[in-house]
């Protein structure tokens, strides 16, 4: 029988998203970015647990199979990409890639 | 129980801050792996059985695998065997195996604790069911996991043609046929 608060386990499924969201921004390795998006997704997916046990519904684990089937399908597209990237560039480096990038002369 | 929330909950702190800040991707990743395990069995305290499953299985299974997979095909020769001398050290191993030796501890604690239908409860009831969830799914979210298996779908189409290599467009005896041909004409040939 687990009787931690709510606030404190929704405040464990926060500190996981922000570390996810710091490692989006800090890293400039284009695996590490796409790991820390899984740090965020899990942690929302996190969050759903903890309503649906705090309710006792089952909307909440519904909710976490979407989720997962939605970070499968996100990796396998970019991987992808990131393999495409490193064949065309030879880096992961995000910096590199900036075709995209108005020329300001 | 609720100090196996709290350990399970410093382990996934740790894990993951490790997972962001470490320098090499391996080891990043077997971090992140830790990490997933970690939010299994708060899935599993929180009620969720089905859920803890079905997180190992796909997140710290298949996903993580995908991501090692990428991680190694990325790899360049010669920092490869670096890498490959530097795997084996102690210190590279060790802190990922104490953290998932606590979650085993955990779990065998809670194994051992006795008749599941009362150690793990939620809140006031017991954990939700499998059935419970697969009864909500295919009734009230049919919808969803239709619109689900289509994104699933396009997800393994994209995969696939941005993932295609370029290959030769030739047609089979012409490639037979370029065999013979002097080595800057089939220099060409692999340019185009």
């Amino acid at each position: 029988m687990i009787s931690v608060p709510v606030h404190v386990q929704l405040l464990l499924a926060s500190i996981l998203f922000l570390i996810g969201l710091v490692g989006v921004l800090i890293r400039r390795n284009v695996i590490f970015m796409l790991m820390s998006v899984e740090i965020m997704l899990n942690a929302a997916g996190l969050v759903f647990i903890i309503g649906g046990a705090h309710w006792h519904q089952a909307d909440g684990q519904a909710m976490v199979i979407f989720i997962l089937a939605m970070a499968a399908a996100e990796v396998a597209v970019g991987l992808a990409l990131i393999l495409q990237v490193f064949h065309l560039h030879k880096t992961v480096d995000v910096d590199c890639l900036e075709e995209l990038k108005d020329t300001q002369s | 129980m609720n100090l196996v929330f709290y350990i399970a909950a410093l382990v996934a702190i740790f894990a993951t801050l490790r997972a962001v800040l470490h320098k090499h991707a391996v080891h990043a990743l077997l971090y992140l792996i830790v990490s997933l395990l970690s939010v299994a069995v708060i899935f599993f305290i929180l009620g969720a059985p089905f859920l803890a499953a079905l997180e190992v299985i796909i997140y710290a299974g298949a996903i993580m695998v995908l991501f090692v997979f990428v991680v190694m095909m990325l790899n360049r020769g010669e920092a490869a065997v670096q890498q490959e001398k530097e795997w084996f050290r102690f210190r590279t191993w060790a802190w990922p195996s104490v953290l998932v030796l606590i979650l085993f501890v955990e779990w065998v604690y809670m194994l051992w604790r006795g008749s599941a239908q009362q150690s793990f409860a939620g809140v006031t009831q017991g954990p939700i069911q499998p059935q419970q969830v697969g009864e909500l799914l295919f009734t009230q979210y049919l919808l969803g996991v239709e619109m689900a298996a289509m994104m699933l779908m396009a997800g393994i189409i994209g995969a696939y043609h941005i993932g295609k290599q370029k290959q030769k467009s030739y047609h089979r005896y012409l490639e037979e046929k370029s065999d013979q041909i002097s080595i800057s004409e089939n220099k060409t040939q692999e340019v185009i």
